[in-house]
């Protein structure tokens, strides 16, 4: 029992101690930034390929998809190896994406084209095209793997695809030119960024309706400087955090409550979010200062920013 | 001859369009359950908008580079009634752009009276300042919403501007705002103002002697080009002897036709840039602007209409989709909620400009960022860093509230 004890408080050190890997498509350089966040250090640059964006892990690690939006391809690389394995039939200028719970399926939103791509990742095909509103953007799909959503940024609306028929089941109408969308762990609630109206709408995955709308405020920045982009929920659903574009700041907002909390200066034009494994940690892309920012989610403070490299955009985190 | 007998091209744009599932399914004779998932689409309400222009003898040109473009804005306004219509798609709105197109001898007062007045409430207009004026002005035109998608007077926005009408272009002080700004941040302080013969022109300088006012900057020299002789021939040697005159950092040229402002540059006897009208130009759109997902509404315009889109299909686009935005929101196609819900705070148009689009209440003008352009590059996008406002830095650019001199929100 006590062995058993120390075997387990053993490895649960070496697993804190063990590093993360953060990967960071950087748009302008054409290369992938890989980064340890612990020590805070670029390890080093990748070239990965043309106007490299939207950036996901598969759930079990192994495999990192790349959008490099002017190959007009989605990558698949071995995670640990960083080996190309395969090239995705994605479509035209491919920006954002979302893989499925179990990895099968990716769903690539085709701005230019009003359309979503179904890609069976088994087969690297084409399977489906799902016709949607003007300039879809924001995309992903419930860990449930009930719902997939794709957000139109010109048609103002989240469209709620049923994953088993790939048909189009209910629309909802969101604040104005929405960005990113993301569901809470629980896949009861589905968070909307609305870039024009400085919003972050919260809506019931059950009646598709909004239960909330935040209006996010920053004391001394005007309010057409606040353009919510990324957002991420936690666990829990004690806290979500919103990147809110050329005003430089993460949002943190109470999840329960729906107050907006305080916000934490980063880098400028903070773009996309993801959290560290264990929740402990936020890494935020910033556009145009060419770093990300490392925010300690216990304190509540950005401990960290690291130089990455041009126009740094998706960010996503390999335990 | 009949004014009315003159050819009139009048098409309806009706943009055909299904629902899946819209057709209500037999119901079942147990009542007691509610269909799981709601029909999609409820009852199709039509909004109308009537397109209306007069088409322009074709101008002298300075260079036969550039194509002179007829009809500027109709394209634009297409391209925003598709976007519209893939919206009412899904909320059961269906949006319907009725055209008039004037022949250049053609009447639009008549036309107007013939085929829009009593007919619609909203027109997007391609019309001068002053045939705009007196149709809305008219006892027809008085129970329309215009959108004025071709004018920058700022006199339409000012003394003579009308409750009824909202303007989609940057007026001439936005313009001239900007530039200023630039100049500003590049401590360019004192100008050499060179203005064209035309009424035009005067009216531009005077904006930008207005902004070198506001900004603290000094007009060092101020001369007319008086055409007298071809520029095409002795430009070399003209220019160089016109713009001998105290020392001056930069030149400002005030041609809108663009009859001469394009040989000022580097023919000046100093070494100095030309700004203005030519040179580095203020506009609300450019083949150079992607940032801000332009890119994607660059390519889908030029993906219709087989050219860069233009200001004025900008201008037109923003219009008809001002509409689908407020009929969506209200959903209504009746002109007093459209009004007032695009002159609401909670209107925010997407621009593909980085900030949230919206009227000035105080004169119908849309605040917006103006991007400042040179022919092949994308300069910078006014308002300037570091210039400031209490509300939204986009007021720093024209006539701010406390100064404006029209009286809108009085009905007539």
């Amino acid at each position: 029992m006590r062995n058993k004890l120390l075997a387990l408080a053993l490895l649960s050190i070496s697993a804190t101690i063990q590093a993360e890997t953060v990967f960071v498509s950087l748009e302008k350089d054409n290369a992938l930034a890989i980064v340890d966040p612990i020590e805070g250090k670029l390890l080093k640059t990748v070239p990965i390929g043309q106007r490299p964006r939207g950036l996901a892990l598969s759930s079990d690690n192994k495999f990192l998809f790349v959008a490099t939006s002017d190959d007009n391809t989605i990558r698949m690389l071995d995670a640990e190896t960083l080996k190309e394995l395969a090239k995705l039939p994605s479509g035209k200028d491919p920006e954002t994406f979302a893989l499925s719970p179990n990895g099968e399926k990716l769903y690539v939103s085709n701005e230019d084209d009003s359309l979503v791509t179904v890609i069976d990742v088994a087969s690297k095909k084409a399977i489906h095209e799902i016709k949607v509103g003007v300039e879809p953007e924001g995309i992903t799909v419930s860990p449930d793997n009930q719902w997939l959503i794709s957000a139109s940024e010109t048609t103002n609306m989240v469209h709620w695809i049923d994953t088993k028929t790939n048909a189009i089941v209910e629309n909802t109408l969101v604040d104005p030119r929405p960005r990113a969308v993301n569901f809470t762990a629980d896949s009861q609630q589905l968070w909307v960024t609305s870039e024009m109206s400085g919003t972050v709408m919260v809506l019931d995955a059950k009646t598709k309706q909004p239960i909330k709308t935040i209006k996010l405020e920053v004391d001394g920045v005007t309010f057409d400087k606040i353009q919510p982009v990324g957002v991420v929920i936690d666990k829990e659903r004690k806290r979500a955090y919103v990147a809110l574009g050329p005003a430089n700041r993460v949002a943190v907002i109470n999840a329960q409550t729906y107050q907006l909390e305080k916000t934490l200066l980063v880098g400028q034009r903070v773009w996309n979010l993801a959290f560290s494994p264990d929740q402990k940690r936020l890494y935020t892309t910033n556009g145009t200062s060419n770093d990300m920012s490392i925010i300690d989610l216990e304190s509540q403070t950005v401990t960290k920013s690291v130089g990455v490299g041009s126009y740094p955009w998706g960010v996503a985190v390999k335990p | 001859m009949h004014p009315i007998n003159l050819f009139i091209i009048v098409l309806v744009l009706l943009q055909g369009w299904t629902v899946a599932d819209a057709k209500p399914k037999p119901k079942a004779t147990a009542p007691e359950k509610p269909p799981a998932v709601k029909p999609v689409a409820p009852a199709k309400q039509i909004i109308n908008i009537a397109y209306l222009s007069q088409e322009q003898t074709v101008p002298a040109a300075l260079s036969n580079l550039d194509p002179f473009i007829q009809n500027k804005g109709l394209l634009g306004s297409e391209l925003a009634i598709s976007d519209n219509t893939t919206t009412g798609q899904f909320t059961g709105q269906s949006f319907v752009l009725s055209k008039f197109i004037v022949p250049v001898d053609g009447d639009v007062e008549a036309i107007f009276n013939n085929d829009i007045a009593g007919k619609f409430q909203l027109v997007v207009s391609l019309l001068p300042a002053e045939s705009l004026n007196k149709l809305a002005n008219s006892a027809g035109g008085k129970a329309i919403l215009w959108f004025d998608a071709a004018t920058s007077d700022d006199s339409l926005r000012a003394e003579q501007c009308r409750f009824n009408v909202l303007h989609l272009l940057p007026s001439r002080a936005m313009r001239a705002d900007a530039l200023a700004q630039y100049m500003m941040k590049k401590r360019w302080t004192k100008w050499f103002l060179v203005v064209g013969t035309a009424p035009e022109d005067k009216l531009f300088a005077d904006a930008i002697k207005r902004a070198a006012k506001r900004f603290g900057s000094t007009i060092v020299a101020e001369k007319i080009w008086e055409h007298t002789y071809d520029a095409r021939r002795t430009a070399q040697s003209d220019v160089a002897v016109f713009s001998r005159v105290d020392e001056y950092d930069v030149l400002v040229v005030s041609d809108e036709q663009g009859l001469f402002g394009e040989y000022l540059d580097y023919r000046t006897e100093s070494p100095r840039p030309v700004i203005g009208t030519q040179g580095l130009i203020a506009t609300a759109w450019h083949r150079t602007h992607e940032q801000w997902g332009a890119t994607q509404i660059q390519n889908r315009f030029k993906e219709q209409a087989g050219r860069w889109m233009e200001e004025q299909d900008y201008a037109a686009y923003l219009a008809v989709r001002a509409i689908g935005e407020a009929a969506t929101r209200t959903k209504s196609n009746e002109l007093t909620a459209i009004k007032d819900y695009i002159l609401s705070p909670a209107f925010a148009l997407q621009g593909y400009k980085g900030n949230p689009l919206s009227f000035r209440p105080w004169d119908g003008q849309m605040r917006q960022p103006v991007l400042l352009a040179a022919p092949r590059s994308l300069v910078a996008v006014a308002p300037i860093e570091g210039f400031l406002h209490p509300k939204t830095e986009l007021d720093t650019l024209g006539v701010d509230e406390p100064e404006t001199t029209c009286r809108m929100n009085v009905t007539p």
